[in-house]
């Protein structure tokens, strides 16, 4: 017997570009007149697959185009993909706030998702009220919320405030609130949508901690859409990557992660070396590698300890020089340095020919994530620039992230994270 | 085999596809919306539920004014207080009802954007709220009615009466239905919104509230049939005939309104049913 709990087969779902108005009148007109006749859907033919970065030449696009695969019981599927891709629209018609255009989905079991922590709270209501209101949204019956309250209350934190009304509560206090009544609903598929973007990190570790006891505890079903790399390998048990509305690879969350993220170097095919601004007349380089890659794109893992560095080339003159990298955000505030030559003024010498300049630069053990723009230079500090590549190449930063807890963001927290001596 | 499925999310709708045992399920949910407006409408008033009362008698005193005393118009006998209030109550819970499903929609996308629960539900708690709040005017209705009684004045009070729950719910549906219908209409093309906002207070004058039918029938004679169409004119006078004893009572123009307010509700439940899918797309 199949334990299949979703069975989605060929879904697909098509937006319109544009605004409404008078012109689309007349594409509604088309449409009921086809229907009148018995026919098909004149515009179910056309559109784009979902490409934001090109122009589109038609009024309609597939946000996802025959999605299909099955989720079994007790699989916990990790969705990614870059923004756009379709995840979002695809936990939509999962939760049914919109339906599909073409195809269809087959659920067993209650669906609860985790986007709408907090639905329906309405300010001037006590917490009791809203825990009451909440709960019946998301379909539980007044005796389940009634058998759960207590429960609830204590995992959001929220006891003495609970006669009290939710205008009155912090920001931090209603998402709580929110996420203990969602993760209360006992669900057989929960949808996570980067609900763990929210919220202080000692709830953090609760929220994650409660999908890990539904997921493996409990043997339920989860989707899970991330950007959180770390979080998707530490949860997950099968990936599933989206790319402009397609299923774009779907195996075991390693396979899925290497495949996603082998696609989004894809996004940069440039050489580090095709970004060299200005070199030195007498020197010329044949090839520069950042962590490990020729290409303008790589990615810091979890846990990685240290970044290559090699530049290869031919120098006429005898060079005295020293390597220089600048990390910089990705709005160019710079974050960190390496660069031994000033710190400690240790200079190397080459002589006329080829040569090989290998550095191994040690990472700090905590990294956030995000993406880090790297300056490359090769120079004689305070005398002279043999070779300048500002803004050579794009770091993308996993972050680092153990057992409970996730990767911190670096807009939010800066590129270093500091540990216990 | 045939396997066992709890939903199957496809974009096929069925026209008569409305599932009653899922909006059962959720009654729980109707309630809350229904505790939720009276929760919000008290908190941080000093008067509370007494603003219930002030509208009506503020309006019927305007009322008395403007329609009875500078315009004169004739109130066949019956006591102003009486007439426009018994007029307004039953015009407000209409109104009321229209406009809690007119905007369905609009007042709820966000809600409706994020979670998945039948949305026939907040329509059916703004018409089970404002029933509510209907019986506390009608209630206010009473009080006024017997004060006048005790005063001496003797109203043609008949059988009729046992009707009144019949005609309330024939207001009832009707709002609900036409709001729904709207609310479905609008939601890609917007004109219709504006027609209606101003419509609806046109259509209370082709509705006999402040003026009863008499008065229309004697100086109108030939637009009479304006009136005569508007479903609500029969239950209108029904209603005030069954206190009063004056206006015009038809089981014919009764049975009219009740078919028209049958094929607006279907109408209205049907198109609701079938916008509520993908309204997310174009709203």
């Amino acid at each position: 017997m199949s334990n299949t709990v979703i069975d989605i087969e060929n879904v697909s779902k098509q937006y319109m570009l544009g605004t409404f108005g008078t012109g689309t009148l007349s594409h509604d007109l088309n449409r009921w007149w086809a229907r009148v006749r018995g026919k098909e859907d004149p515009y179910l033919k056309i559109g784009d697959t979902n490409d934001r970065t090109k122009k589109s030449n038609s009024d309609f696009v597939w946000a996802l185009r025959d999605i299909s695969f099955k989720v079994e019981e007790g699989d916990v599927v990790g969705i990614v993909g870059k923004n756009g891709a379709g995840k979002s629209t695809l936990l939509k018609i999962l939760s049914r706030v919109t339906s599909p255009t073409t195809g269809r989905i087959k659920i067993r079991g209650r669906i609860a998702s985790l986007l709408e922590v907090g639905t329906g709270f309405h300010p001037e209501m006590t917490g009791r009220e809203n825990i009451f209101m909440n709960g019946s949204i998301m379909g539980m019956t007044k005796q389940e919320i009634k058998r759960k309250f207590d429960e609830i209350v204590e995992f959001a934190g929220v006891a003495k405030y609970v006669d009290t009304p939710v205008k009155r509560y912090s920001s931090g206090m209603m998402v709580r609130l929110g996420f203990a009544v969602a993760a209360h609903l006992d669900p057989e598929i929960l949808v996570v949508d980067e609900v763990l973007a929210v919220g202080d990190a000692e709830f953090q570790k609760k929220a994650i901690g409660k999908m890990q006891d539904v997921a493996h505890g409990e043997g339920r079903t989860v989707l899970f859409v991330s950007h959180n790399m770390a979080a998707v390998r530490s949860l997950c048990t099968r990936g599933v990557v989206l790319k402009n509305g397609l299923v774009d690879f779907m195996g075991t969350v390693p396979d899925s992660l290497a495949h996603y993220l082998k696609n989004e170097d894809e996004i940069r095919k440039d050489l580090i070396l095709s970004n060299v601004k200005w070199t030195k007349h007498s020197l010329k380089v044949t090839n520069i590698e950042i962590n490990g890659t020729k290409e303008a794109t790589s990615v810091i893992r979890n846990g990685q300890d240290y970044i290559d560095v090699l530049v290869e080339g031919t120098t006429e003159e005898p060079m005295t020089y020293d390597v220089m990298l600048i990390f910089k955000s990705k709005d160019g505030m710079p974050m960190a340095t390496y660069a031994l030559g000033h710190y400690m003024g240790e200079l190397q010498h080459c002589q006329p020919g080829d040569f090989s300049i290998h550095r191994k630069i040690a990472l700090p053990k905590i990294l956030t994530r995000g993406l880090i723009n790297v300056d490359l230079y090769l120079h004689h500090p305070m005398t002279e620039y043999q070779l300048k590549a500002p803004d050579c190449c794009v770091l993308e930063s996993e972050g680092f992230q153990k057992g409970f807890g996730s990767a911190m963001d670096q807009s939010n927290n800066g590129l270093i994270g500091l540990s216990d001596f | 085999m045939e396997e066992k499925w709890d939903y199957i999310i496809t974009n096929r709708s069925k026209l008569f596809s409305i599932d009653f045992k899922e909006l059962w399920r959720y009654r729980d949910l109707v309630l809350m919306y229904v505790k939720r407006d009276f929760i919000t409408f008290y908190k941080q008033t000093i008067l509370g539920p007494i603003w219930y009362f002030i509208q009506p008698v503020f309006t019927t005193i305007m009322f008395m004014f403007v329609f009875g005393g500078i315009a004169g118009i004739s109130t066949d006998g019956v006591p102003q207080a009486v007439f426009y209030m018994g007029g307004l109550v039953c015009w407000n819970y209409f109104v009321d009802c229209f406009n809690r499903s007119k905007g369905t929609f609009s007042a709820n996308k966000a809600i409706f954007g994020k979670v998945y629960f039948p949305r026939l539900v907040v329509p059916l708690a703004g018409v089970i709220s404002n029933l509510i709040k209907f019986g506390i005017q009608f209630a206010l209705f009473l009080v006024v009615y017997f004060y006048f009684i005790y005063q001496g004045v003797h109203f043609g009070f008949n059988a009729t009466v046992l009707l009144v729950p019949f005609l309330i719910v024939m207001l009832a549906a009707l709002g609900l239905g036409s709001g729904m219908l709207i609310s479905s209409l609008t939601i890609k093309y917007r004109d219709l919104n504006f027609l209606v906002s101003f419509g609806i207070s046109l259509l209370m004058y082709a509705t006999p509230v402040i003026y009863p039918l008499s008065v229309m029938n004697g100086k109108y004679a030939k637009y009479m049939w304006v009136l005569l169409a508007n479903p609500l004119t029969s239950i209108l006078e029904a209603f005030k005939y069954a206190f009063t004893g004056v206006g015009m009572f038809s089981w014919a123009y009764l049975l009219y309104s009740l078919i028209f307010t049958i094929v607006i509700f279907v109408w209205g439940l049907l198109v609701f049913n079938r916008v509520q899918r993908n309204f997310m797309d174009v709203i």
